[in-house]
């Protein structure tokens, strides 16, 4: 036992120091909505295996105005998911050189975002041709 | 040396980023809009028996397992490294709500495409 008290430097608020950090924070924080998501898609999975009935009542509760309302920010959340996937792809991803030049990071993320663009477009005209 | 078991988590997160970044907007776009409300989609697009018919398709099967599963575990990883940030000690009851969670959700998943069958 000793009297000791050791200074702990609190934590509160050290995310907003620093635009660096709080972009970094905003960034991860996005992931409890992606969980949300992930669970309503979970819970029609469910529906859908119990049955017709279960799955009508799954479908007509993505009418309700909490469902719109949610859908609204998830999908702000999910548009900012993807262009900040690729804002740090260029430092998550090993180094690549191009004729002894490294390749720039603003191309990655560039690339990245068409690539994103497209696979929307493309899926959801693929949707929509097969479901008609 | 004790071997590091992240790699095992690293992939299930960096595949749920990918398909997040990727398919993340269009699916929410389908399934919190267009297709309860109809709009660009017909009515019955996301139907009972539409749905049925992707969850037997194998390809549909692996899609649906892919993106509940993958996405979880994404948020799973990014959710227990920001509470860390933010200042909350993650102690084990947490880690066991947060990938146990995921773990039993996983298992809900995987059980339910089995059971609706090929």
């Amino acid at each position: 036992m000793s009297g000791r008290k050791p200074y702990t430097r609190s934590m509160s608020g050290w995310w907003k120091r620093d635009p660096f950090f709080t972009a970094y924070m905003v960034r991860e924080a996005t992931s409890f909505i992606v969980a949300a998501y992930a669970i309503v898609l979970l819970v029609g999975l469910v529906r859908l295996g119990q049955g017709k009935e279960a799955y009508d009542g799954f479908m007509q509760a993505l009418q309700s105005p909490i469902s719109v309302v949610f859908h609204l920010v998830t999908l702000a959340v999910f548009v900012y998911h993807t262009w900040s996937w690729f804002q740090i792809m260029p430092k998550t991803m090993p180094m690549i050189f191009i004729s002894g030049k490294r390749l720039e990071g603003a191309t990655i993320t560039r690339t990245g975002v068409a690539v994103a663009v497209v696979v929307t477009i493309v899926f959801l005209a693929f949707v929509m041709g097969v479901t008609r | 040396m004790k071997r590091a078991n992240d790699p095992i988590f690293w992939l299930p997160f960096g595949a749920g980023g990918v398909l997040a970044a990727l398919f993340g907007p269009a699916l929410v776009l389908i399934t919190g809009f267009a297709a309860p409300f109809a709009i660009g989609l017909g009515p019955d697009a996301l139907g009972y028996d539409n749905m049925m018919a992707f969850a037997h398709n194998a390809i549909g099967k692996l899609f649906l397992f892919a993106i509940v599963v993958f996405f979880l575990w994404h948020a799973a990883l990014r959710i227990y490294h920001t509470l860390h940030d933010f200042g909350v000690h993650v102690g084990t009851v947490l880690k066991l709500i947060i990938f146990g969670g995921s773990l039993v959700a996983t298992v809900i998943a995987v059980w339910t495409l089995l059971a609706i069958g090929f």
